[in-house]
């Protein structure tokens, strides 16, 4: 019976990029160019832009949330999460479509923007607070409940240009968390701030779509986004490309689409260089050599390459990285450097202990001559998927990173 | 069950077609914000100032003795039998509010630039609070004249009654000025240049430094188009009994600065939509 508190239809956003010019080569034509150039914008208002020059940022997106959902977003740098989260909070008009919000939106984005360095905590407080949309009274009503959430409140009466920067974003957050809209969007804000705090953060949010209210929530990291939210958006290119439950979103941003396999068969590289050695295979395994879909954390795995070389190559190098989406690279490895004749090759790469976080990695591979010239590089070639700890739910759930490794411990009563 | 017994407002998100609407009920809404940005804009001038609130009447004395060295003891202009020093401090008191803040407000978007591309708020209010500062440094500068002419033995009458209309006619002819200015200022940083020399010439467009009796009679039907004329002479009426004093005549240039107004915010609200796209 309830209409969605976010009815997105269409909604568009057009940039038009700056001409690339050329500098001019001799002084009559720089000159012309730069008394040209002061017109140019006389022109530009009334010529519509090359096709080339356009660039839609977003287009035709269109999506509901109801009440109480916290909505993820997720997706590449430059893919139109941030174009998206400033159309709907009004800090930029879209171009096409329209987008309906049920009640008042606030926006978390870079918390304590706008904060003044030569007022104190409590004048950036009404100031900040008003700027996000509140009244004074509310912000009356409200003062001690955030001053003691920001944990300032000793520092409250000193200008903030004497605040860590962690207290700026505290006392920040502070105030965009009590000011209880209908409609809160959140922007990697818990990219900041000392691991109490984030949780303090992550316990708000939480607590803020228990009340009945929406979040948007935008961020890289993989692992809040699967803590908090109810569905997710991937966003490529400007486009919807998944909506639906987190974790199948975050799987198909991982991998880009891409399915697990075990096997992922390899195009040569393009151009017209001639062809020296190529992989067409790539495969992951256990150590027997048998095909493994995901590799529990702490176990053995290894990652076959099956190459051709075309031409006697001298000081033939492999080498492998992984990477995570929300980390980036997390390691490399090579092989050492051999003369190979022509023909088949595998070259294997195996481990006795994944040390990798639960979650899933994309494999990169790359093969060249001792002095680095690239034969064949190829990204995302194929995805290795990691499982969870064996030891327990509980412990599993709380490993975050990239990096997990079970050290030694004992507990030991010394008094 | 809350959100059905409660009539939440929808919000509409779309490409405005055609003008738009001035928006004036939103920045009612944000009142507030208009009183804290200006106590900043306010606070954040002078606090870290070791003279402080010196510099506010500093500004107007330092023309003043150059005024009145230049053209009061250079060029021995006339100042209708007042002491050259109080009658051109009249009409300064007034030109510095609405110099400063059309200088200010043209140029207060792209100094908020940081805070606009964040956060949604009207837009309005940093023009509008970047003007207001200003009249407190009015307030200061005009204790001083209040002192001035004691000590020159000038009492002022009943006439200074008529002061908050005429600084109310600064304001609105300035905001004018630089609602139409801060839009393009953010897109053709040209626009700030265009400002700092027109107010230049424009100040001798004003009878500032000189008294309005000067001017030859065939040009006085359009000098007296120009608001700043009436509300410099209206301080010269009102202070020390010099000026004309209101007339119909003003009905015009009245007019003239409320379309300038209203014309102002339509362009303002033009630019604001996709203000921050330009950076």
């Amino acid at each position: 019976m309830s209409s969605p508190v976010i009815r997105v239809e269409n909604l568009g956003k057009r940039y038009i990029l700056g001409k690339p010019r050329k500098p001019a080569k001799d002084l009559v034509g720089r000159a012309r160019q730069s008394i040209g150039g002061s017109f140019e914008w006389l022109t530009r208002q009334f010529k519509e832009p090359a096709p080339e020059q356009i660039l839609w940022a977003l287009k035709d997106v269109s999506f509901q949330v109801d009440e109480g959902e916290v909505l993820g977003i997720i997706g590449r740098n430059g893919a139109g999460k941030s174009t998206l989260l400033k159309l709907l909070s009004r800090i930029t008009e879209p171009t096409a479509g329209f987008a309906e919000i049920r009640g008042k939106i606030g926006a978390l984005i870079e918390v304590g923007t706008g904060m003044h360095p030569e007022l104190t905590g409590r004048e950036n407080t009404y100031l900040n607070a008003t700027l996000l949309g509140m009244k004074k009274h509310e912000v009356d009503a409200r003062f001690d409940d955030i001053v003691e959430f920001s944990g300032v409140s000793k520092f409250i009466d000193t200008p903030v240009k004497r605040y860590s920067s962690g207290m700026r974003v505290r006392l920040g957050f502070a105030i965009a968390a009590h000011l209880e809209p209908e409609v809160l969007v959140i922007d990697e804000v818990l990219a900041v701030g000392d691991v109490e705090f984030q949780r303090k953060c992550l316990g708000k949010i939480k607590g803020v779509a228990k009340h009945g209210r929406t979040v948007l929530f935008v961020s890289h990291s993989m692992d809040a986004i699967r803590r908090l939210c109810t569905r997710t958006i991937v966003l490529e290119g400007g486009m919807v490309a998944f909506d639906g439950d987190t974790k199948a979103a975050i799987s198909h941003y991982l991998g880009s689409g891409q399915e697990v396999r075990t096997e992922y068969a390899i195009t040569p590289p393009e151009g017209s260089d001639e062809l020296l050695a190529n992989v067409y295979r790539l495969c992951i395994e256990d150590l027997d050599g048998n095909p493994a879909e995901e590799i529990p954390v702490g176990k053995p795995w290894q990652v076959r390459l099956l190459f051709e070389v075309h031409q006697p190559i001298r000081s033939f190098v492999a080498a492998l990285a992984l990477r995570s989406e929300a980390y980036g690279t997390v390691g490399t490895t090579w092989s050492s450097p051999e003369d190979l004749s022509p023909g088949r090759y595998s070259v294997v790469f195996k481990e006795e202990t994944i040390h990798l976080a639960p979650g899933r990695y994309s494999l990169i591979f790359g093969l060249s001559l001792g002095d680095l010239r690239s034969l064949h590089y190829v990204e995302d070639a194929g995805i290795l998927e990691v499982q969870n700890y064996s030891i327990g739910e509980s412990v599993a759930k709380r490993l975050s990173g990239v990096y997990t490794n079970q050290m030694d411990n004992k507990i030991t009563k010394i008094s | 069950m809350h959100s059905s017994a409660k009539s939440t407002r929808i919000v509409r998100i779309e490409p405005t077609q055609g003008w738009g609407h001035l928006g004036l009920g939103e920045l009612w809404e944000y009142k507030d914000l208009l009183w804290f940005h200006t106590l900043k804009e306010i606070t954040s001038k002078y606090r870290q100032m070791a003279l402080g609130p010196l510099w506010i009447v500093l500004q107007p004395i330092i023309n003043m003795i150059l005024f009145s060295f230049v053209f009061g003891t250079i060029a021995k202009l006339p100042s209708e039998g007042v002491p050259y020093p109080i009658f051109v401090y009249t009409a300064l008191l007034p030109w510095t509010l609405f110099q400063n803040a059309c200088t200010f407000s043209s140029n207060s978007l792209v100094q908020q630039m940081p805070v606009i591309s964040k956060v949604y708020f009207p837009r309005l209010i940093v023009p509008i609070a970047s003007t207001l500062s200003w009249i407190v440094d009015f307030m200061i500068s005009f204790g001083f004249l209040l002192l001035l002419m004691l000590f020159y033995g000038f009492v002022p009458g009943w006439k200074v009654l008529f002061l908050p209309l005429y600084l109310m006619w600064t304001v609105a002819f300035a905001l004018a000025i630089g609602f139409c200015s801060a839009g393009l200022a953010v897109k053709y940083r040209d626009v700030n240049f265009v400002i700092t020399y027109g107010l230049r010439s424009f100040m001798y467009l004003t009878p500032v430094a000189y008294s309005a009796s000067l001017v030859p009679d065939q040009w006085l039907w359009a000098y007296k188009l120009n608001p700043l004329y009436w509300v410099i002479e209206g301080f010269r009426w009102a202070l020390i009994d010099t000026a004309a004093a209101p007339s119909w005549e003003m009905a015009l240039p009245v007019a003239l600065t409320a379309g300038m107004l209203v014309l102002g915010i339509y362009l303002f609200r033009r630019n604001e939509r996709t203000v921050v796209d330009l950076l």
